[in-house]
């Protein structure tokens, strides 16, 4: 353990945390944009800095080691000017208008400015880029005129996809968040799963399928396993007025302790089925080459009746169940047993052995 | 009457920079017999009594630096020849005088820190000194005197922050040239997550003569906290545009008259800028200072790189400065918020004030961002970008009044 003090008051936090883990285990809150526990460390937005005695810098409490008898300051005087300048900065670069924006009310950004009182910026005398917000994937809108150049995004992308479909181009104040050679995501490696989309802190990364249906803090986040595949990712349906507006994920390892958060595309953006008017809700029974609604009693009964029938007719070894990756491994192994134990054949496959 | 001192430039226009005969006949390589036979730990104790500090402008004690390498079954010698402070030539000068000296240097390191690996990593602007170097390292290959270590040179692609240590180190790994956040330091954790010992050609291209006559000669030399040789480049309104190798005693009025010769066109002094693009600008009143690291400190200036650039009466400082905030607008590698936005503020801030259409309260806002820059930013490019600002405004403030907006 390691001992130090923070803002007047002596902490512990286990030998090797940093400053910021140190602060957050007991209760202390940082500021932090690019900082994420899940990806390799950046220590570049600079909003988590803290004043240590005796360093005549800022130390960037997200990388910088806690270690013993430190005496550090979270929000003094010449931090907070310091957190403010950056925020303005920022802000001086930044397309606001969250009226309309998918992120209001979950944005980081917006949360700091209104913790810290920046109404507006004070180096706003042009510069401000003007990116088109034209990528036409069907998934994800990229408005980097609210990028707050954290790269979380990209980190993301290799860190847990491995996909490096972007990176940083261009230096300086034309540094921007882009594919190879500045083009869309469809034609670089993006899979699409929208990893970058789920660690974006502010509105520059968002759902083009969840748009204009609903703010964070308007839906229901209801805990599930996606029905796609057989990997059971935990997700969360977002709903609104009892409608599915849209999916996210929860990365705890207790929530989601398959996929800590990780989606893939399907997951993530392949929810609008749910409420389309061609879904079938109720089973269908074709009579005379029309279908026709039934309830589930009617149509299971029919079923076990015609299984039953051909099983006495021409033996158990005449029929044979194929399975589908898109059921769960519970199911899968549900349908191996029903096949051995009631049709009583071992004529059962899986579409994943193909 | 100051006098020049030549360690570094010792064999400077005495010998054949392409033979290694000739450096040898000049004692060469005998520095890394001696050091080849030391103890790995009583010849970084040697390195580090010598007070050998860091010729790249930081002015760490080098041998304390190897003193953290950790043992390590793979670790790395990496020499700075990145050269990218504008008005610095002595790294070049050295290599190109004498490339041997820097390359014992690196054997002489990589012996005290146990590597088999050295990288030079050398600026993109300078191919030429890529060959020169290609062709000395052959010689030494085919002499074996570096024994079982390794020398490869790597270019840089023209961006200033890759003289920075952990972008450089990057670059090398073939990333995007971003300094990394420290600590871990390259001692520890550098090229590909090894102990490196990252150091500048002139530090590097000093150790032969420390081995050679021993520490306490070179502790003697110049001024005590940051004893031995600076190698100075004199560049602007300066009659001799050279460089010169001084002891660190030598005074900046000295370096100006006496090895300069004074200012061109019998023209007056006005101002003084040293070491590279980042230094803080120095008025006529403190040009009696030392030129050590930590004399120009006291001063809230910089020895940095040792760039020396005179500017006479008729210069304009506002739009000097101006150049200058540009200079870092256009390097600023744009990982960190502070640097990316400030430089770009800075310079916006620089070309108001420039053309006469700002006021007063653009010159307050600039001085804050600056100081916000100067403890905020990641790297040392944006904690030093504000410099020739802070400076100016403090020494030559009249010159911005001058084109205020009432
Ligand atoms: C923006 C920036 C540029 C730098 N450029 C150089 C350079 O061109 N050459 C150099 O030797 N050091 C340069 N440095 C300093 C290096 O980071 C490092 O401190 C130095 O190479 C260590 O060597 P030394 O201890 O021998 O001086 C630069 C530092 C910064 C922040
Ligand atoms: S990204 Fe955040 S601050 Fe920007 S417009 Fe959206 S909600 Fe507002
Ligand atoms: S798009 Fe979002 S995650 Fe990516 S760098 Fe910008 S703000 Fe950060
Ligand atoms: S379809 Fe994708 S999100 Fe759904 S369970 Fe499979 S891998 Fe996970
Ligand atoms: S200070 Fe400037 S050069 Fe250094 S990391 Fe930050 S943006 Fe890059
Ligand atoms: S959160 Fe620490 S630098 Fe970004």
């Amino acid at each position: 353990m390691v001992t130090l003090t923070v803002n007047g008051k002596q902490i512990q936090a286990p030998k090797g945390s940093t400053i910021l883990e140190a602060c957050r285990l007991n209760g202390i809150e940082v500021p932090t944009l690019c900082y994420d526990p899940d990806l390799r460390l950046a220590g570049s937005c600079r909003m988590c800095l803290v004043e240590v005695k005796g360093r005549p810098l800022f130390l960037a409490s997200c990388v910088a080691p806690a270690e013993n008898g430190m005496v550090v300051e979270t929000e003094s005087t010449d931090i907070v000017e310091a957190r403010r300048v950056v925020l303005e900065l920022l802000a001086a670069r930044h397309d606001f208008n969250c009226q309309t924006c998918e992120k209001n009310g979950d944005c980081k950004f917006q949360d700091y400015c209104y913790q810290y009182g920046v109404k507006e910026s004070r180096f706003t005398d042009g510069g401000r880029h003007v990116y088109p917000i034209d990528d036409p994937n069907p998934f994800i809108e990229r408005d980097y005129n609210k990028c707050v150049m954290c790269t979380r995004c990209v980190r993301a992308c290799e860190d847990i996809t491995n996909a490096r479909a972007i990176n940083v181009e261009n230096r300086g104040h034309k540094a921007k968040i882009a594919t190879a050679f500045d083009g869309d995501l469809a034609d670089s490696p993006c899979v699409f799963c929208g990893q970058c989309v789920m660690v974006c802190p502010v509105g520059a990364l968002t759902s083009k399928v969840s748009a204009g249906k609903g703010r964070a803090y308007e839906v229901e986040k209801v805990v599930t396993t996606c029905t796609y595949c057989g990997t059971g990712c935990t997700l969360e349906l977002n709903v609104k007025d009892n409608k599915v507006v849209g999916v996210t994920s929860n990365r705890s390892e207790e929530y989601s302790p398959v996929n800590k958060g990780a989606l893939c595309v399907k997951g993530r953006f392949g929810w609008d089925f749910i409420h389309s008017s061609d879904r079938l809700t109720t089973p269908l029974i074709k009579e005379n080459g029309e279908f026709r609604e039934a309830s589930w009693d009617e149509a299971l009964d029919l079923v076990a009746t015609r299984l039953q029938a051909i099983k006495e007719d021409s033996g158990p070894d005449s029929m044979a169940v194929f399975t589908s990756a898109r059921i769960t491994n519970e199911e899968n192994y549900l349908a191996q047993k029903f096949t051995r134990a009631v049709l009583g054949t071992n004529n059962v496959d899986h579409c994943a052995r193909l | 009457m100051g006098k020049e001192m030549r360690i570094v430039l010792r064999n400077a226009d005495k010998i054949d920079p392409n033979s290694i005969d000739d450096y040898i006949k000049a004692g060469g390589y005998r520095a890394l017999e001696k050091a080849l036979g030391m103890e790995r730990k009583a010849l970084i104790e040697e390195v580090k009594k010598a007070n050998l500090r860091g010729r790249g402008g930081a002015g760490f004690n080098a041998g304390m630096k190897w003193s953290f390498v950790p043992p390590a079954e793979v670790t790395y010698v990496v020499c700075n020849l990145d050269e990218g402070e504008p008005g610095t030539y002595k790294d070049r000068t050295i290599v190109q005088k004498d490339p041997h000296t820097l390359l014992e240097g690196m054997a002489i390191c990589g012996h005290a820190i146990n590597s088999q690996k050295g990288y030079i990593y050398c600026r993109g602007e300078y191919p030429y000194v890529v060959e020169h170097l290609n062709r000395a390292i052959d010689q030494a290959r085919r002499k074996g005197v570096l024994g079982n270590f390794d020398i490869e040179v790597r270019m840089g692609g023209g961006a200033y922050v890759c003289g920075e240590e952990t972008a450089l180190i990057e670059s090398i790994e073939g990333h995007r040239g971003e300094p990394r956040f420290k600590p871990p330091f390259p001692g520890v954790a550098g090229l590909w997550a090894e102990p490196t010992v990252v150091n500048n050609v002139e530090t590097f291209a000093n150790l032969p003569e420390i081995l050679n006559r021993g520490s306490e000669w070179f502790k003697a030399i110049g001024a005590a906290s940051y004893p031995g040789t600076k190698v100075l480049t004199l560049t602007g309104d300066v009659v001799n545009r050279v460089a010169i190798e001084v002891p660190t005693d030598t005074t900046i009025r000295q370096v100006i008259y006496e090895f300069g010769g004074g200012i061109r066109n019998g023209k007056k002094f006005k101002a003084v800028q040293i070491g590279g693009t980042s230094g803080g600008f120095i008025p006529e009143s403190l040009l009696d200072t030392p030129i050590d690291f930590d004399s120009m400190r006291g001063i809230g200036a910089t020895l940095g790189t040792g760039a020396v650039l005179v500017m006479d009466e008729t210069r304009d400082i506002v739009d000097i400065v101006t150049r200058i905030a540009k200079f870092f607008e256009h390097e600023s590698c744009g990982k960190c918020n502070p640097c990316r936005e400030g430089t770009f503020r800075n310079f916006e801030i620089m070309t108001k004030i420039n053309r006469g259409m700002a006021a007063v309260q653009d010159v307050e806002k600039m001085s804050l961002l600056c100081k916000v820059m100067q403890k905020a930013c990641l790297c040392g490019l944006g904690q030093a970008a504000p410099g020739p600002i802070v400076t100016t405004l403090q020494h030559f403030r009249h010159e911005y009044e001058r084109k205020l907006l009432a």
